[in-house]
């Protein structure tokens, strides 16, 4: 019998994300630690191995050094097979051209070989930097039942934060007849959350025109779904329910994982069916010495913890020395926070010292103006010295 | 020079009771999140061992289930890896009563493979050891058997005094004793159940064993040899935790309570490499108080957990209090019920406002799976 895969999927994860600033200056935003023991990147994995999709590229482009690391060979996702399984395609040089990805669609279109190696009917195309769990299967169900040749996630969000998204209008059947980028004055709340399932043989012939256009930005967005509509081809919105965050910014990547200490957050991250995996670097229980306190936190392991932790996610072997205080705040792994330091409304890089006494980021009612005050970062390997004071909205 | 693992994973299996009913002695839970083989498979591992056999006997589905294919470990090889050898119970032989008899079993095992050097182990020891120290060490001796020990005067009280030793001023052992009821005299040191031994002379003792049908490494072999060929002892000089009986495992496992203990067996010698089960950061809620205790990861806490160790997925209802207590994965605790001096095996169930309070010193277990 012939090998071919179903359905195969195409992941983006080639984003600088320089809107979170010093968190990605050395690593690209789907590496980015999440939620204690998680990077951006293992929801969308996770997600693929979850329905029963077992191959995917990994388009990658900028500093990808440590996202190719912790990718491997797929075997924490189980995307480790002989045939299928997880796959770096970063650009390459061809026999008459050499280019980086110039844009979404173009990353695709230099992988095409990639993909009809595998011969498949479907393809979908995912962006690496969005927190959710979904059934892409259920997705992949509807797009053969509409007999569409792209069917898009929508997401219903309100009314005043729509004309920050690309919106679909649809019709009463969930046909897109209209696709806005970011209007001003939206005509509908279904955003789209960068999922896209298009029918591979369709996808390919619109990728090959737009690369012949030199005019294009080469860009799903921007190119690819408007020449599908213009033509007059099957395009669906496929209504997506439950916990969605881009988390490009750092008021997004903060609120996101404060999210998590929600009980009533619509994503269940502790569903046995349905696991978000992650790279696993085996570390022994947290310890939680006398004098702590920890209440409405996440903690994940291999900590010591000595001083008090309100409403914070702790991740990997981090230190919490006597009388420090953490507070709305996300320290990732490795982090040292010593005697009496206070952090508050703060995202703290991997492995930063934060010294005695010393206090980074600033509570909400020290400013007048709410404008003024937002959450701060410290980047990854940074020492914060004795009774430094970062500010609030700061980045060091 | 390369060595290969042996692991004897069913030895003392009788000594912790309900605890082994239904696993081996290499598969206790320890520590939160492992179980005891971890120790001997991640210490053979950071050693360069490439090449591992595991001697089962019974009870080793559970065991078997926690090693998969060795990936954890990197002992998912082409070359060498992790075997599992059950009991070699064809022909004339049973299920063994010995280790000496068990290793009847690795001898396939041995033949094919290529190291000259083998290092044996139990699983009932808790510690961090570079067995390439003991190996040089071995060489430079000129040691037919060496064997791993600790200064009686270094032990806790409690443990069993199992095989004791004493050497001559060479360092080569002179007198054997097992379980002597006057163990800690000056110069007396514990076997703790590790020796690195030529293949070579090892096949030949298994083949010795065989013909003359004798059964116990330490007493048939190491004890009747000791003046006929050179064993040497070799001393380990970092903490060990000795789970020989139910109350010492209880206590071993608070020991790890205390942070230097702590640090030496899981960050100053590296990680200790155990099967991943891809949990949830573990979860305090409002009404959480957490004081000297090891919470692992999947854990939801809304009660009080004091001096006590949560293995993964514990749930800690709201009001329930939990002290010097050990509690294994996935036990859900109800709402306002009381849990002292106690071990819960996995999945245990306590409903809302029961109490389960045991001695310190005789703590009460609950079996894998009950409901109260």
């Amino acid at each position: 019998m012939l090998k071919t895969k179903e359905c195969i999927a195409m992941l983006l994860a080639g984003g600088q994300g320089s809107r979170l600033g010093v968190l990605t200056k050395h690593l690209a935003k789907p590496a980015v630690p999440f939620g204690g023991k998680y990077r951006i990147i293992d929801f969308t994995l996770s997600n693929c191995i979850n329905s029963g999709i077992d191959t995917v590229g990994v388009l990658t482009q900028y500093q990808p050094l440590l996202l190719n690391d912790y990718i491997g060979n797929g075997h924490p996702w189980g995307l480790n097979r002989n045939y299928g399984g997880v796959h770096i395609l970063s650009p390459y040089t061809k026999s008459k051209t050499a280019e980086w990805y110039k844009g979404t669609a173009n990353a695709i279109y230099q992988n095409i070989k990639f993909i009809d190696n595998y011969n498949p009917e479907y393809v979908v195309i995912l962006s690496g930097d969005h927190i959710y769990k979904m059934d892409y299967s259920k997705m992949l169900a509807f797009h053969k039942e509409k007999q569409a040749d792209c069917t898009i996630a929508v997401l219903d969000v309100p009314k005043e934060e729509a004309s920050r998204f690309g919106i679909m209008n649809i019709t009463d059947d969930n046909k897109i007849y209209e696709f806005e980028e970011k209007p001003p004055q939206p005509k509908s709340t279904k955003a789209s959350m960068g999922v896209y399932i298009f029918t591979w043989d369709k996808l390919r012939k619109y990728l090959i025109e737009d690369e012949e256009n030199a005019e294009s930005s080469n860009d799903f967005g921007k190119n690819i779904i408007p020449a599908m509509l213009d033509a007059g081809e099957n395009l669906y919105a496929y209504l997506f329910e439950g916990y969605w965050k881009d988390v490009g910014t750092i008021d997004s990547l903060w609120e996101a994982n404060m999210d998590l200490l929600n009980d009533d957050l619509p994503m269940d991250l502790s569903d046995k069916k349905f696991k978000i995996f992650a790279r696993n670097n085996s570390n022994p229980c947290t310890l939680i010495k006398d004098g702590a306190v920890v209440k409405n936190s996440l903690m994940s392991e291999g900590c010591i913890v000595e001083g008090n932790v309100n409403c914070s996610i702790i991740s990997t072997n981090c230190e919490i020395q006597k009388g420090a205080n953490i507070l709305y705040s996300v320290i990732m792994s490795g982090g040292v926070v010593e005697e009496g330091a206070t952090v508050q409304y703060a995202i703290v890089g991997e492995n930063v010292v934060i010294k005695k006494g010393a206090v980074v980021g600033q509570l909400p009612g020290e400013y007048e103006n709410a404008d003024d005050w937002g959450v701060c970062v410290v980047g990854n390997n940074r020492v914060i010295e004795e009774n430094q004071k970062v500010k609030s909205k700061e980045m060091v | 020079m390369k060595m290969l693992g042996i692991i004897f994973s069913n030895i003392y299996d009788n000594q912790l009771g309900r605890l082994t009913e239904h696993r081996a002695m290499a598969s206790v839970p320890y520590g939160g999140r492992y179980r005891l083989i971890d120790f001997v498979l991640t210490n053979m591992v950071s050693s360069s061992i490439t090449s591992v056999g595991v001697i089962t006997k019974s009870n080793y589905q559970s065991l078997m289930d926690h090693l998969g294919n060795g990936s954890e470990w990197d002992l998912d090889r082409k070359t060498d890896g992790l075997y599992i050898l059950p009991p070699f119970s064809s022909g004339q032989t049973t299920v063994y009563k010995g280790k000496l008899e068990a290793l009847q079993g690795a001898v396939n095992f041995l033949e094919h493979a290529m190291p000259d050097y083998v290092v044996l182990s139990d699983t009932n020891i808790v510690m961090r050891i570079d067995y390439r120290d003991m190996l040089k060490a071995h060489i430079k001796s000129g040691a037919d058997i060496t064997m791993l020990t600790k200064n009686c005067s270094e032990l806790d009280e409690d443990v069993i005094r199992d095989t004791i030793v004493r050497c001559d001023e060479s360092g080569r052992i002179n007198d054997v004793r097992i379980l002597p009821t006057d163990a800690d005299k000056e110069g007396d040191k514990m076997g703790l159940g590790v020796y690195i031994i030529s293949k070579k002379l090892l096949m030949k003792i298994i083949d010795d064993s065989r013909s003359y049908g004798l059964t116990n490494f330490e007493r048939d072999c190491i004890q009747r040899s000791k003046d006929i060929i050179n064993i040497r002892s070799y001393n380990h000089e970092g903490s060990i935790v000795v789970i020989d009986n139910l109350n010492n495992y209880y206590k071993g496992n608070m020991a790890l309570l205390d942070t230097k203990i702590n640090r030496e067996l899981f960050v100053k010698n590296g990680p200790v490499y155990t099967k991943t089960r891809d949990e949830v950061p573990a979860k305090y809620d409002e009404y959480a108080v957490v004081k000297n205790s090891l919470i692992a990861d999947g854990c939801v806490v809304n009660g009080t957990v004091e001096n006590s160790i949560l293995f993964r997925g514990v749930k800690v209802k709201k009001g329930a209090k939990i002290t010097n207590s050990i509690v294994m994965q996935d036990t859900v605790i109800g709402k306002d019920a009381t849990i002292a001096n106690a071990i819960l095996d996995k999945e245990v169930k306590i409903s809302d406002n029961k109490m389960i309070v045991g001695d310190k010193q005789y703590p009460t277990i609950l079996a894998k799976g009950v409901t109260i």
